[in-house]
């Protein structure tokens, strides 16, 4: 069964918010800080979603943020999914 | 860093009294990044022009440009602005904190509405847009990044320059191609003028992608010299069209109170003077703006042809658009009147970066009483040849200067700079 680990969605965080000195970090207690605090605005979430959609053939509702405020909510809404496409 | 914030400062008075000063500069060259990097080398006659290597020319028919070279974008731009940055927005983004550091300005000090940002751009993120645009139709349109919502478009240095350094006084883009960097300029002074007391101008341009490239192309001027020192020539018997380069400069303007009130770290002089026009079309017959735009300038300015210390010309590098430029220059000035210098010979032509540069290398002249050189140019041809043209640095007493610029489709602009009294 399809999965997203911690790792491929962090790739695909920092490919879409940047990465290195002055980009949101993704290290320490980040996974469960709210999106908008580490540093990720509107069009960051959009550009992060449709790596995620376009990676795992999944469709993610539009307001996907809001619902999932942080990496590991992400995480887990995705990985969700996953199983029930299974 | 001058931590008293400008909200108490005189309030620039609005009408048209309020005098416009130039308080930093931020240069992103072929042949120089940071003002003195690139002052030094325009002095020596460095030229920044060379074979492409953004991408493999050779199978264009044109392989010479002006690139930026020795720029690593990691260190001026924060990771966040990477994933959604152009090439010419990164240098843009750069040039702008050279010119705030240059101003000795910190915005974060500074009354946030009081702060403007109004630059030209002629291309908007080419290269961006080439790749986006290629994953569009390669692989279909959910590839395409959201980014490229604005990383393309025109305005998009403005608002990156903007949202960095919350700057949101009253903000814009002027789209008139080489002669951008100079109507940003103009309207930099109108908003000084109506009571915003810092504006961020100039313009940072170019698109050396292969998409940009086809479009340069497009307009049949771009040399095919293979010869970086003989490929552009403007005013010369051999000139046969320009070379296409990238890069720019942003200009900090102030209300002149204001900016002696917050202790600028310098004063290089005033934007004096300015007009515009737009060229008749082609088959009318009727006589080129630049004469009527130059005069209106002056007049602008309060300042008669003599008083002019030296002129930073267009410099089309096309025989037909110099003949006529320096028939303009001729017949304002009269002939050999008034030294003319085209240092963009050493850089290219940077679309609506290219007349915010020379804006910028004026103010430098003003500042060391120094003209630049036109280089490269060897024979002067037919009207140019009335012309005194300046072919090596010059040292001479300058309180004025004239910055002239003709965008494709007949935009033309005329800057006059002077001196602080």
């Amino acid at each position: 069964m399809a999965r997203i680990t911690l790792d491929e969605l962090k790739d695909m965080l920092a490919k879409a918010g940047g990465e290195g000195a002055g980009a949101p970090r993704l290290d320490g207690d980040a996974v469960d800080t709210p999106f908008a605090d580490l540093g990720y605005d509107s069009l960051a979430m959009l550009e992060v979603t449709s790596m995620v959609e376009l990676a795992y053939d999944i469709s993610l509702d539009d307001d996907v943020a809001q619902t999932a405020e942080t990496p590991q909510a992400l995480l887990d809404l995705v990985n969700g999914l996953l199983a029930q496409a299974a | 860093m001058n931590a008293t914030r400008t909200q108490s400062a005189p309030a620039s008075a609005p009408g048209t009294t309020a005098t416009a000063v130039v308080t930093g500069l931020g240069v992103a060259a072929p042949n120089g990044c940071g003002i003195e990097d690139y002052w030094r080398a325009t002095l020596r006659g460095e030229s920044g022009i060379g074979r492409i290597t953004r991408f493999d020319p050779s199978g264009y028919p044109c392989r010479l440009a002006g690139e930026v070279s020795g720029f690593d974008p990691a260190a001026h731009i924060p990771g966040r602005l990477m994933p959604q940055t152009d090439h010419m927005t990164r240098l843009a983004l750069a040039a702008t904190g050279w010119a705030l550091a240059d101003a000795g300005a910190d915005p974060a000090a500074l009354e946030e509405f009081g702060m403007s940002v109004v630059t030209a751009n002629a291309f908007g993120g080419f290269e961006f847009g080439h790749r986006e645009l290629e994953k569009l139709w390669s692989r279909g349109g959910k590839h395409v990044s959201a980014y490229q919502s604005f990383a393309w478009f025109y305005a998009v240095n403005t608002g990156q320059i903007s949202i960095r350094h919350g700057m949101r006084g009253p903000s814009g883009v002027l789209v008139s191609e080489q002669a951008g960097g100079l109507d940003a300029a103009g309207q930099a002074r109108r908003h000084i003028r109506k009571g915003t007391p810092f504006v961020v101008t100039g313009g940072v341009d170019g698109a050396l992608s292969p998409w940009g490239w086809v479009a340069y192309l497009s307009g049949g001027q771009v040399s095919t010299g293979e010869d970086p020192a003989r490929a552009y020539l403007p005013f010369d018997t051999g000139a046969a069209g320009w070379v296409p380069g990238e890069g720019g400069a942003i200009i900090i303007v102030e209300e002149e109170a204001a900016a002696r009130a917050r202790g600028a770290a310098q004063i290089y002089g005033e934007i004096a003077g300015y007009s515009s026009g737009i060229d008749p079309a082609p088959h009318t017959g009727r006589p080129p703006a630049l004469p009527r735009v130059v005069r209106q300038a002056l007049a602008d300015a309060g300042l008669e042809p003599g008083d002019i210390g030296v002129v930073f010309a267009d410099a089309a590098g096309l025989p037909e658009l110099d003949a006529a430029e320096a028939a303009a220059i001729t017949e304002v000035f009269g002939p050999r009147a008034v030294p003319v210098t085209a240092p963009k010979t050493m850089v290219g032509r940077l679309a609506s970066g290219g007349s915010a540069l020379d804006t910028a290398t004026a103010f430098l002249a003003l500042r060391d009483q120094v003209i630049p050189p036109t280089v490269h140019v060897t024979d002067p041809a037919g009207p140019a040849a009335h012309l005194d043209l300046v072919l090596a640095a010059r040292e001479t007493p300058l309180t004025s200067a004239l910055v002239l610029a003709r965008g494709t489709g007949g935009f033309t602009a005329a800057l006059v700079l002077r001196t602080a009294g």
